[in-house]
């Protein structure tokens, strides 16, 4: 469903640009509002979120999948913790559909996916092990890096129960806008694949945008 | 079809158990009564930060339902096991479970003091005794497999619990690949929304697998799990 933002570029309060390959980690308060801007067309942002309280609450695509009886997520989706709580709305959506059941790329994934000899090659989960490194004081270990959302990414599902990775519906300029229903710890790894050709094997920069709680 | 059973046994509906399975074995599932639900994760015991991934396992076959040819992956890149038989067509691994709330709203309050065994146990907190056993905690669950559980999505992605699910004496047998924490439950799938809580028992047996052949279904199924056996194989070579 396409939403567009009630907000004005200007007007943010916050205003990254994350370029692929980095990961990006940023608390969200509650009635604040984040826009994942995708600059230059069907660049897959790996998003986790968690609760900034207790980060063993976290967002859980099982249950926001079930607790909405539908595999995409779009304006109107509530993102659900794996404890049943609403953590976000995505309130404005210019791209129309983004995957939740399709993971995130790890070096691992990537010697099954593509060739075993891809095994060096930079990956998502990398970027995300590097982030808790990196910022120990939020507790988190490998055991809470799971299932993200992929903002841009097409992996349509079939009635027959096939799936696939098909070329992109996001472009230049397009994005997602999300609330924060509690204080949320954002965790974005804006992917590094060089193998997929969901992304033309370019990947490039996205841009963050906060807005205060009007 | 193998047929050398190590070991059976059965367990009741809304019930958790756990075990370790080891490379060579298989574990076969059976339906005894009809739309049962398993709720299953892997882990692996040697490290037990390797487990069950859902989203590798559905996007390195380019799937979205799970059945026989199909392998089941962990994070690392390797093979748990492998679907080497199923009857029924179609287990889900993206709806996850049941929690205490949801199963309260829809049948009732869990009360062991008035049902006593007979309580209406959640696959959320199944999951959570069987996984505390090994060490794990809330933040170690992943999305877990549904077996016996169908769920169709439609053309926009909407998500239907299918009206036939599986039928009695319907199976699913798991060919370990390596060895295997296995945690299960019988709690009812998630989008069940039968009129009483469901009560479905399952009998599980261990048997001894036949060995890999070259032109094996799963391993051949494609090109992505000839390099996952592969990885095994690696993971044994102590690499």
């Amino acid at each position: 469903m396409i939403i567009n933002s009630q907000f004005t570029e200007g007007a943010a309060t916050i205003r990254d640009t994350v370029l692929a390959g980095d990961y990006y980690l940023k608390v969200i308060k509650k009635g604040q509002t984040v826009r994942i801007l995708d600059l230059e067309g069907n660049q897959a942002a790996d998003t986790l979120f968690y609760s900034a309280e207790d980060p063993s609450e976290r967002y859980s695509a099982t249950d926001t999948i079930r607790e909405q009886k539908s595999v995409y997520l779009t304006a109107g989706s509530i993102l659900v913790s794996n404890d049943g709580n609403p953590m976000l709305k995505i309130v404005a959506d210019t791209c129309g559909r983004h995957d939740t059941i399709g993971g995130a790329c790890s070096t691992e994934s990537n010697t099954v996916r593509y060739a075993l000899e891809k095994k060096c090659m930079h990956a998502c989960r990398d970027s995300w092990l590097l982030a808790i490194a990196e910022n120990e004081e939020l507790g988190l270990s490998k055991q809470d890096i799971t299932h993200n959302i992929n903002f841009f990414m097409n992996v349509p599902v079939t009635t027959e129960g096939g799936l696939s990775f098909a070329d992109g519906i996001s472009g230049p300029g397009k994005y997602v806008e999300l609330e924060a229903l509690m204080d949320c710890i954002m965790l974005i790894s804006n992917c590094p694949q060089l193998n997929n050709p969901c992304n033309a094997y370019n990947p490039t920069p996205i841009e963050v945008l906060i807005w205060d709680a009007a | 079809m193998t047929t050398d059973v190590l070991y059976k046994d059965s367990v009741e509906g809304g019930k958790h158990w756990s075990l370790r399975m080891r490379r060579g074995t298989s574990l076969r599932l059976v339906d005894l009564t009809g739309s049962a639900n398993v709720g299953m994760l892997f882990y692996n015991p040697e490290n037990l930060f390797e487990r069950y991934n859902a989203p590798d396992t559905l996007k390195c076959q380019h799937t979205f339902k799970l059945t026989k040819g199909h392998c089941l992956y962990s994070d690392m890149g390797r093979i748990f096991c492998s679907i080497v038989e199923d009857s029924y067509g179609w287990h889900d691994t993206v709806c996850g479970n049941s929690s205490a709330k949801t199963v309260q709203k829809k049948w009732g309050e869990r009360n062991y003091q008035i049902d006593r065994n007979n309580w209406q146990q959640n696959g959320n907190d199944a999951f959570l005794v069987e996984a505390a056993k090994y060490g794990l905690n809330k933040q170690d669950l992943a999305a877990n497999l549904n077996l016996f559980s169908k769920v169709v999505p439609s053309k926009t992605g909407a998500l239907t619990y299918a009206a036939e699910q599986s039928k009695s004496g319907d199976m699913i047998e798991l060919r370990f690949e390596m060895d295997t924490l296995v945690l299960m439950h019988t709690c009812p799938h998630p989008l069940n929304s039968a009129e009483n809580y469901p009560f479905n028992p399952i009998e599980y047996q261990i048997v001894k697998s036949a060995p890999v052949a070259e032109d094996d279904l799963c391993r051949n199924s494609c090109a992505e799990n000839q390099r996952g056996f592969e990885n095994n194989r690696l993971y044994y070579l102590g690499i």
